[in-house]
């Protein structure tokens, strides 16, 4: 899986699942929780997601706004271990 | 243990367990966090602790009578603060830590206005936010720095007497709609000492909780009433538990819990959020109770629960559930200990349009499900009263629930305009519902109110945020909550109309800058934002926006769209 397919199942899912609003043009740099786009409850879900959409298993610790806040962040984050 | 049979032992909060002890080598409480290895408290500790909290509340000039409020973080500084504060006869008032999500100066305005509305003699915050709130208060600040070097001298407590006011607990709301809701040393010890019976509460429990210590079931059930029943509280932050739902369960299975209240969202993000690998080697068997408290209940949600951790040692008979209201300390109802909580299906059209609970089979097309929240705890009466007339409504009649008891608050603080109780000693709860073989069923709210992740809501405070939001026209904004099954919650729809036709960017930016404003100004996460033109919202006659009519037209889109 390449990097583009990555961001943009991470952007398709976080638009449609957690902005619950598939058109919504997310940038790659766009904060998601500090801009109030979804609730930090999401993280976790990003947890569960992650690991069975990439195999990546992103331990507790690292699920925080300071290390997921935009695509650009967790793309980063999926890369690192896959 | 405070109890039904020991009650008229007990005259103030100081006579509670973590204080009088002889063994002060016992547990109180046990600070759980990923960062750091757990923080096991003592009584003797925690009587150290609040001494020194005591004495620095001294320093500050405060006294018996005197109002502080905790605007720190959801810790142990908060919780020796709280009691420090007891301990001088003083009144303390938790009130919402600042979250990454809020603007500083917006949380900053709201704890200068309640200290200037209320009295407040002084504000005990972090060291960090101290001299930012400085420039806004006119009461004393002071924080952690002055706690930490201050003289612990060892002092007795101050006496208080039994309808002194004990503490506050400030409902939500901004400035207008809060209530500082004042309970006496008698209420929450009488609440106690029934509620001991209606959970049958026991030397052995132990309470888990990631409960905000400003909710009040937090407060109450994750904070006082282990405290002064002497069973050790394992308790852990809010901020942490969202992200990493795990650490309940791990808490639960480490500290052999048996007791551990929670919204109904929580079953869902527990159900749906904890991933397999974090559930080896966890066990739910030692637990005794989950109660589901402080927001409408769903069946669904504890089926979720349920199947995800039966093969942990989860039993239905664990998930129970209770109704409350801070104005009643805590709890007003609660399931049978050792029973399953009943479920209605009831004709969704006669509940709605005549305010009738007709039981219908399942299969019935207009079916909808209701959870019982129990009966009634001891020495609170309730009753069902339509709220038009006043007339008191028989089984099966929905009407505004008013609750009698001897655990009511003494007053709003500081609000001499409002009574909250009747002449006849009733409070009117604001909720809706019925009353069916002596078990209580919530179905709604008198007023518009959203109740988003067990946090109340007032849809009026986030249109007026809206309103202020550039490219939307002021006035024309509506708020209001959908329930959502994945979640198990109501989740925030706000509609905006726009002035002008902007572009996609333009929309675009605005609806960001709704959703961002909202955070920061409100902690709210709104999940839907729409932007309409100028013949989209329904208003009514005078011009008015109607929240119930806009609310049944964007669902009616939704469910369009939905099957397209």
């Amino acid at each position: 899986m390449t990097e583009h397919d990555i961001r943009e199942k991470l952007r398709a899912y976080i638009t449609r699942e957690l902005i619950r609003d598939a058109k919504y043009p997310l940038k790659d740099d766009e904060g998601i929780i500090s801009g109030g786009l979804m609730d930090s409850f999401a993280l976790a879900e990003l947890g569960v997601y992650v690991e069975k959409t990439f195999n990546v298993y992103i331990p507790d610790p690292d699920l925080t706004v300071a290390k997921m806040d935009t695509l650009d962040l967790m793309v980063a984050r999926v890369l690192r271990d896959l | 243990m405070l109890s039904l049979e020991t009650r008229d032992r007990y005259h103030m909060l100081l006579d509670s367990a973590v204080l009088t002890s002889a063994d002060s080598a016992a547990v109180a409480l046990v600070m759980i966090s990923q960062a750091s290895p757990p923080l096991v408290i003592t009584r003797g500790e925690f009587r150290r602790l609040m001494q020194r909290a005591a004495a620095a509340l001294r320093a500050q000039g405060v006294g018996p009578g005197d109002l502080i409020v905790i605007a720190h973080t959801h810790g142990l500084e908060s919780i020796a603060a709280f009691w420090g504060a007891l301990w001088i006869g003083a009144i303390p008032s938790m009130f919402p830590t600042l979250t990454e999500k809020l603007d500083p100066l917006i949380y900053r305005q709201s704890v200068g206005d309640l200290a200037a509305r209320e009295g407040v003699k002084a504000v005990f915050t972090t060291d960090d936010f101290a001299s930012l709130l400085r420039e806004v208060v006119s009461c004393a600040v002071y924080s952690t720095a002055q706690v930490e070097s201050a003289a612990p001298a060892e002092s007795d407590g101050v006496p208080a007497a039994p309808d002194d006011i004990a503490f506050l607990q400030h409902s939500s709301g901004t400035t207008g709609l809060q209530k500082g809701v004042a309970l006496s040393h008698r209420a929450v010890l009488n609440h106690l000492a029934s509620y001991h019976e209606a959970i049958a509460l026991s030397e052995s429990d132990v309470i888990v909780s990631w409960l905000p210590l400003y909710h009040d079931m937090g407060l109450i059930a994750g904070f006082l009433m282990p405290l002064i029943q002497g069973i050790p509280l394992i308790l852990m932050s809010p901020f942490e538990w969202v992200k990493a739902p795990a650490m309940l369960l791990r808490a639960i299975t480490e500290y052999q819990g048996t007791l551990c209240w929670l919204p109904n969202f929580a079953y869902n993000h527990c159900a749906r959020r904890i991933r397999e690998r974090d559930l080896e080697g966890l066990s739910l068997a030692s637990m005794r109770l989950f109660i589901n408290e402080s927001e409408p209940v769903a069946d669904e949600s504890h089926r979720l629960f349920f199947e995800r951790f039966a093969g942990i040692g989860c039993r239905r008979e664990m998930l129970t559930v209770g109704y409350g209201m801070a104005e009643n300390v805590f709890a007003v109802s609660q399931t049978p200990v050792g029973t399953i909580p009943r479920v209605e299906m009831l004709d969704r059209a006669l509940l709605e349009v005549q305010g009738r609970a007709v039981v219908v089979p399942p299969d019935h097309p207009r079916a909808v499900t209701k959870v019982s929240c129990g009966s009634v705890i001891r020495h609170t009466e309730i009753r069902v009263v339509d709220p038009a007339s006043g007339r008191v409504l028989g089984d099966r009649e929905v009407g505004e629930f008013a609750v009698r008891s001897d655990c009511l608050l003494s007053e709003y603080y500081k609000r001499p305009d409002l009574h909250p109780l009747g002449a006849d000693g009733w409070f009117l709860s604001g909720d809706l519902g019925y009353l069916a073989d002596g078990e209580v069923y919530v179905s709604g709210r008198k007023k518009d109110l959203i109740i988003n992740g067990g946090k109340n809501i007032f849809p009026a405070d986030l249109e007026a945020i809206v309103n202020q939001v550039g490219g939307v026209y002021p006035g024309r904004a509506v708020a209001f909550g959908v329930f959502d099954e994945r979640e198990g919650t109501e989740l925030v729809v706000v509609i905006a109309e726009v002035i002008g036709a902007p572009d996609d960017e333009g929309l675009r930016a605005i609806n960001a800058d709704i959703r961002r404003t909202v955070a920061a100004r409100a902690g709210v996460t709104v999940s839907y934002v729409k932007l309409v033109d100028d013949r989209w919202l329904i208003k009514t006659s005078s011009g008015k926006i109607a929240r119930s009519a806009n609310r049944a037209k964007w669902l009616q889109e939704r469910d369009a769209e939905g099957a397209d």
